[in-house]
């Protein structure tokens, strides 16, 4: 089963085996508002975490998207360029930004699981 | 979009539509000095096409409203006055009528955009009422009251709400409640009730849109948002589709595309400065005004078209192709009735032609983009009503 992570700038850590896939909370696409634009990383990029990794831009304002962990891009999601709208609708399933070969699996420790992002969103309002 | 970094300090202000709002399920922001709705349910993109295709409802009641009153009560009295501020022709004004204009400081820069209306109903035709942004109306009245000759008053209004509606079903909706005004013609107003809510009513608004600004007495402003929003047609509109329909609109939001340090020539706004003034000046800055008139500035402001879906964000580089840098984005952003990025921006005069090619500098990559003529989605102003 898959193990879950959150970062505090909202974005999601799912990790199967090495390989974490990131993308935004439904809590963050709903701050954002509609999303027009995506921006995601080349594949073969080296992310460290706390880095710039993507771009997601709703009509009123643009904002980074940092890689919650360090690794390796080894894929990215065209299909948001496309269709940007996704990530208003299906934040955690198709509007997955991207793919990441883990390169330090502890790293994960520094992020929330469900229930203390969950809580993390509920006191920051 | 920015909130006034020296009202951050104090409490927000409420405007009186503020608990309808929050009802309605609004995100409420810090806006000068005010909390306001930047959004509701529907969201931005929708909000801006629904105001493009029906009408929309915003809640504007953070503006500045004042009247300039001459004690002689002759409306000549307050238009020359205003003359000694704003390059507009005001004393050539019917009732009624309304015009756009700007406060210039000592250099001809711009300290604020307004509207000046002469009162239209029988016994206020001598008062001027001018409309100002609510992140400068402090700044203004302060400004306008420091040069007040004896014999003239500014009162301020900051009992009454201000309230827009825009679209192409604004007509038809609001002439159920009022009679007539849809018979309005563009920049022309008149003092009247709204389904028995006593209103000053005008043909504007800042969406490009047909439209109505309607000030209304705060204690009557629920009702008369209530008696409009009902309409199935009319949806509550927030600040952020505000901002995109302006922007496709190609009209200037005061603290980015104008300010202090940008003259109504460099703007693009010498259409709003008429002939008897152009030969008379008389405003401040007008020597360097009609110098530039004439001339031509050393940078205009246009429209800026990005070649990708990539939005170019204020503040963003302008360079010419062969990589010197030109200009500055004062507004860019999503149009979502061009369905992809616009900007516009001040660019040196030799770069500001329709179809000369440019290039943005977005997070540090060069993007292409090209001058194109304002607006980017045709205005559809009622020139001249004709129901």
């Amino acid at each position: 089963m898959a193990i879950e992570r959150y970062s505090k700038d909202h974005e999601y850590v799912r990790v199967e085996g090495d390989i974490a896939i990131i993308g935004i909370t439904n809590h963050a696409q709903e701050q954002l508002g509609d999303v027009v634009f995506v921006e995601v990383p080349e594949v073969g990029k080296r992310v460290k975490a706390g880095e710039q990794a993507a771009v997601v831009e709703s009509v009123k304002a643009a904002s980074e998207i940092y890689a919650p962990v360090s690794g390796e891009v080894i894929a990215a999601n065209a299909d948001l360029a496309a269709d940007p709208a996704l990530v208003n609708t299906d934040p955690m399933g198709k509007a997955w930004f991207m793919k990441i070969k883990l390169t330090d699996k502890s790293e994960l420790d520094n992020l929330m699981d469900k229930a203390a992002y969950d809580k993390f969103v509920a006191d920051s309002h | 979009m920015s909130s006034d970094p020296a009202d951050a300090s104090a409490p927000p202000k409420r405007t009186p539509l503020y608990d309808l709002h929050v009802a309605a399920g609004a995100k409420m922001v810090p806006f000068a000095g005010y909390e306001m709705p930047v959004q509701y349910p529907m969201g931005v993109l929708k909000e801006h096409l629904w105001t493009r295709e029906k009408a929309g409802l915003f809640d504007v009641s953070h503006m500045g409203q004042a009247f300039l009153v001459p004690d002689d009560n002759r409306f000549e009295t307050a238009a020359a006055f205003l003359e000694t501020l704003a390059p507009a022709d005001v004393s050539v004004l019917k009732p009624g009528q309304q015009r756009y204009s700007q406060l210039l400081g000592p250099n001809g820069g711009i300290l604020d955009d307004l509207m000046a209306t002469r009162l239209g109903f029988a016994g206020h035709d001598h008062w001027l009422y001018v409309v100002v942004n609510a992140s400068r109306k402090d700044a203004d009245f302060a400004f306008i009251e420091a040069q007040l000759p004896s014999g003239l008053t500014l009162k301020r209004v900051d009992g009454f709400a201000l309230i827009a509606l825009q679209g192409p079903k604004a007509a038809v909706v609001l002439e159920a409640h009022a009679p007539g005004a849809a018979k309005l013609d563009f920049m022309a107003s008149v003092d009247a009730p709204v389904g028995g809510i006593w209103s000053h009513i005008s043909r504007s608004g800042y969406t490009g849109e047909d439209g109505f600004e309607i000030s209304v007495k705060t204690a009557e402003a629920v009702a008369l948002w209530q008696m409009l929003a009902v309409h199935p047609d009319v949806a509550p509109i927030g600040l952020g589709a505000r901002d995109s329909l302006r922007l496709e609109a190609g009209l200037c939001l005061y603290g980015h595309d104008i300010d202090e340090t940008t003259t109504p020539i460099e703007a693009g706004l010498a259409w709003s400065i008429q002939k008897r003034r152009r030969i008379e000046g008389g405003f401040p800055g007008a020597d360097s005004i009609l110098r530039e008139l004439k001339d031509g500035p050393a940078r205009r402001r246009v429209g800026i078209k990005p070649e990708g879906k990539t939005p170019a964000r204020e503040g963003t580089e302008i360079c010419s192709m062969d990589g010197s840098r030109i200009g500055t984005i004062t507004s860019g952003g999503f149009g979502p009735s061009v369905n992809g990025p616009v900007a516009m921006g001040y660019v040196d005069a030799t770069h500001a032609a329709p179809g000369t090619q440019l290039t943005l500098i977005v997070r540090d990559k060069p993007l292409p983009a090209r001058v194109v003529e304002l607006p980017f989605v045709p205005n559809r102003f009622i020139r001249k009503a004709k129901i």
